[in-house]
């Protein structure tokens, strides 16, 4: 984190008492669990997570509890790690089809490549306290796009009850290269092609002409705001913003997503790194992966798929099939689940429907292993966390999330969230509705005063 | 059509409508008789009629699985007998297994009546989602009860093949969309391949008016800048567009009319008592002022779809016996939306109202079952109890009941048709998939027969022709 927290810590204290403080991480042990690694493994009946200093200490089976820890008995249920859910718009939005509440579209901006979600992410947001109730603890959030193919940089965050949410500003730039790029950029993937590759040198220019000085490490600064750029050839087409923005792209220190459903379009997006080799891709949506499954594989370049589309939505999607995600990761792509614009907490419904193929025959499916790790530590390596979160491996975040049954199946729910080792809540508008209806009818006094 | 539904609607359109009708619901029906003038009869109310025909079956024995009949029963360890189209019986091991059946050993699996989706737009909004196939809203006019969905249906939608296939629906209703106060006439399909959409039409189903209350009216034509741009504009379109009915209907029943009007005909049939309602509202608020509505002109809403707030108002809905068609948990992607819950069809059993889950979504549809199960397991940490044979009711008899289609087919009773789906395990369960699905006693899906799988014409010499899906 950069500037950001003084900020915070200033806002924390105005609020005062009538905001609820974050709270502090707990040493605690969940003991008689089955207990997901989220590495790809098998469940571990009868296992325990130990978190200390809010992160993960131990987890498996005979693993030992220190004493002086608080000891919560999972009484048979299952303990993981958080969800992980790449590109998803949580935090952007109240409500989608209410203009004012959605900054996940931005259509009339002057920039694009430039624009950067993480001031907009609002913590207070209840999609975000719907999805904490629901097990997800992190996020990759991605803009939904500008007037270009350049949707903007996407920012990573955890989904803690406290303000201090985004992780990661300026995570990734996500990019839109199949139909929908095709629009943007002036009618066609032929227009779309060459806007991508003029922004690319352009921004490689101004990087040759920055020099050095923009130099973007792991915890990336803003080239945007270097203002001792150079001049730059007068037949820029790029805003200095956003061409400063594609600095970190083209060096490769910052991923580009690339929004891509046809088999065609997928090996035009490999193709990009002949031109400009340092680019770090990643590929989302990927419906027709399974037809260039090979190709995907040698690249080493992941993939966020949408996991069960099976209709030819689009003439791009002709191909889809359920059966992709598995597919890919027979051949050896690295895929998680992901770009799945409904809510975040279905991720495990549609890990579970994953194993579900595997019994079925002509089917590709995934392990139950590797169907959770799907929904927990592959997407967070893909988004470059996974030494960090996704599984509950020693040094991970203490991200923990206690089920009261097998957590890919649709009758199973979570019964405590705990992020960075700490307690979150698990109520919100909808459980405030289910408990103030519970009857509908009218007691002595009207409902409004039932809270 | 029940008898005892359309009875009731009769008396009460007798009542309102002052056709000097005095009795009940007999009465009623013979002044509908007497006054009814040779020129209503002379058109032909079913133009474009059903041309399906069952495939031909085997007569089959499902034998060993858990059987979950679609009206609230289960039988564990199961027999299901069908022949020539129908259910012939079902019971326990001990059932008797006629010579010539041909045996499917059931052990560890489930059976199910076909699953109903009393809300899709495949074929009207068909895929691939383009411009040229967006067929589904005549948003042109607030109100076109004249339109009739199943002009817009697209037989060869590949959506039919994956609702098949993974979800098991064997009978749904395509609905107009919900732009307009009165979106048209729906159409109910059996979910059987053909070249024509009458071909797929379910023989003898009543015909349904899609209704629509909230936002999407209002906003479609306050955004063309003419009425209705507020809720109460909705209401008043409509009320006016009831009192026409009205009037129309009189007319008629004098023998006066001198020209047919396709859209007033419609509602006419829904003051009738022989076309239903299926009215999308989200609130709570106007699902009880669309209640009262239906009582001042004398029509039954048969089912609110999305319906997210009906859990306010579960003893209203019990009280009116309207359904409620819903999602699980779909929730807040619009401001009508905002207070969805969860727990809604829990709620809403818990209260003795009616539950149906629907899709409205051509991938959802593929997933009814699952919708269910998490339904009844949100309702479960809400401290309410609901039996997993109740919960397979949502998909089955009370989607056919708010059909009207209840006496043909959503529930295993001997003479019913013969629409199953046998699971590969529990069908609450994610890890459940259809393993065979017969309509009208015709094996129409097998997923251990790669042939035995609907492929579109859309789809053919095309990437991912005749693959798993």
């Amino acid at each position: 984190m950069n500037l950001r927290r003084p900020c915070i810590g200033i806002v924390t204290a105005l609020l005062g008492a009538t905001s609820a403080l974050p709270a502090l991480a707990q040493d605690i042990a969940f003991t008689n669990a089955t207990v997901v690694i989220g590495d790809g493994g098998a469940p571990i009946a009868n296992g325990t997570v130990v978190v200390r200093g809010g992160k993960v200490v131990a987890a498996g089976a005979g693993v030992p509890v220190p004493a002086g820890l608080r000891i919560i008995d999972a009484q048979g249920g299952w303990v993981t790690p958080g969800l992980v859910v790449a590109v998803t718009d949580l935090g952007l939005v109240d409500v989608e089809a209410v203009d004012q509440s959605n900054d996940s579209t931005t259509e009339k901006s002057p920039f694009n490549a430039a624009l950067d979600i993480a001031p907009a992410i609002n913590p207070l947001a209840q999609p975000i306290a719907v999805s904490r109730a629901g097990g997800v603890t992190r996020a990759a959030v991605a803009p939904g796009g500008s007037g270009a193919i350049f949707a903007g940089q996407g920012a990573l965050i955890d989904l803690g009850n406290d303000p201090d949410m985004v992780n990661r500003a300026r995570a990734f730039q996500y990019i839109e290269l199949g139909e929908a790029g095709a629009k943007l950029a002036g009618g066609s993937r032929v227009a779309a092609h060459a806007i991508l590759r003029n922004a690319l040198a352009e921004a490689r220019d101004l990087s040759r002409r920055s020099g050095p000085s923009v130099t973007l490490g792991a915890a990336p600064g803003d080239p945007r705001l270097v203002s001792a750029t150079p001049e730059r050839a007068g037949d820029v087409l790029l805003s200095r913003f956003d061409a400063a923005a594609l600095i970190p792209v083209v060096r490769g220190n910052q991923p580009l997503y690339v929004h891509v459903e046809r088999a065609q379009d997928i090996r035009m997006a490999l193709a990009l790194k002949a031109d400009f080799p340092a680019l770090k891709l990643v590929l989302v949506g990927a419906s027709e992966g399974w037809l260039v499954a090979r190709e995907l594989a040698a690249s080493g370049v992941p993939v966020l798929a949408t996991p069960l589309n099976d209709l030819p939505e689009q003439f791009e999607q002709l191909a889809s099939t359920q059966s992709n995600v598995g597919r890919m990761a027979a051949a050896g792509v690295k895929v998680g689940l992901g770009a799945f614009f409904d809510q975040p907490r279905y991720a495990p419904q549609y890990a579970g429907n994953l194993v579900a193929l595997s019994k079925l025959p002509g089917a590709t499916g995934l392990s139950w292993g590797q169907a959770f790790a799907a929904i927990s530590s592959v997407p967070a390596e893909i988004i470059g966390m996974g030494d960090r979160y996704g599984s509950l491996k020693p040094g991970r975040a203490g991200d923990v999330v206690v089920w009261d049954g097998d957590p890919l199946e649709v009758s199973s729910g979570p019964i405590a969230v705990y992020i960075d080792g700490v307690e979150q809540p698990l109520s919100n508008h909808q459980t405030r509705l289910r408990d103030r209806y519970r009857t509908p009818t009218e007691g002595a006094l009207p409902k409004a005063y039932d809270w | 059509m029940t008898f005892d539904r359309a009875g009731r609607i009769f008396a009460t359109v007798a009542g309102i409508a002052l056709l000097a009708a005095s009795g009940g619901a007999g009465a009623a029906k013979s002044k509908e008789k007497s006054s009814t003038a040779k020129a209503t009869r002379e058109y032909n109310k079913n133009p474009y009629p059903s041309t399906y025909r069952p495939y031909a079956g085997a007569p089959t024995a499902l034998v060993g699985a858990t059987v979950y009949d679609g009206a609230g029963g289960r039988i564990d360890n199961g027999v299901v007998l069908f022949f020539e189209g129908k259910v012939v019986a079902l019971g326990g091991a001990e059932l008797a297994i006629p010579d010539g059946y041909s045996r499917i050993d059931g052990t560890g699996k489930f059976v199910t009546p076909g699953i109903i989706d009393i809300h899709s737009h495949l074929g009207d909004y068909p895929t691939p989602s383009v411009q040229a196939h967006d067929d589904g809203n005549e948003a042109t006019a607030p109100t076109t009860p004249e339109v009739w969905a199943e002009h817009s249906v697209w037989p060869q939608d590949p959506g039919f093949t994956r609702a098949l296939a993974n979800g098991g629906i064997t009978s749904l209703q395509i609905l107009p969309g919900s732009a307009n106060l009165m979106g048209g006439r729906s159409v109910m399909l059996k979910n059987v391949p053909s070249r024509t959409v009458q071909g797929m039409k379910f023989p003898g189903a009543p015909y349904s008016l899609k209704m629509a209350c909230g936002e999407n009216p209002k906003r479609v034509y306050g955004g063309k800048g003419r009425m209705p741009s507020t809720r109460m504009g909705n209401f008043a379109v409509n009320r006016a567009t009831w009192i026409k009915a009205q009037e129309y209907r009189a007319k008629r029943n004098d023998g006066k009319l001198e020209t047919r009007d396709l859209g007033l005909e419609t509602l006419a049939g829904v003051l009738d008592g022989e076309i239903l309602i299926q009215n999308h509202c989200y609130r709570a608020d106007e699902m009880a002022l669309v209640l009262d509505m239906a009582k001042e002109f004398g029509y039954k809403v048969s089912s609110f779809h999305h319906a997210v707030e009906s859990y306010k108002i579960g003893d209203l809905l019990k009280a009116a016996g309207t359904c409620s068609s819903i999602w699980a948990d779909w929730w807040g992607f619009k401001m009508e939306s905002y207070d969805g819950i969860p727990e809604n069809a829990a709620l809403l059993q818990a209260a003795g109202a009616c539950v149906v889950i629907h899709s409205d979504d051509a991938n959802g549809i593929q997933r009814l079952n699952q919708e269910a199960a998490k339904a009844q397991a949100d309702g479960r940490r809400a401290g309410i109890r609901i039996a997993d044979a109740d919960v397979i009711r949502w998909l089955t008899l009370n989607p056919a009941a708010a059909l009207g289609i209840d006496q043909q087919t959503g529930s295993l009773a001997p003479g019913k048709m013969a629409d199953v789906v046998l699971w590969n395990g529990n069908p609450l369960s994610v890890y459940a998939r259809p393993e065979k699905v017969w309509i009208d006693g015709a094996l129409l899906f097998d997923a251990l027969d790669a042939k035995r799988r609907p492929v579109s014409d859309f789809e053919l010499g095309q990437p991912g022709e005749g693959d798993v899906k």
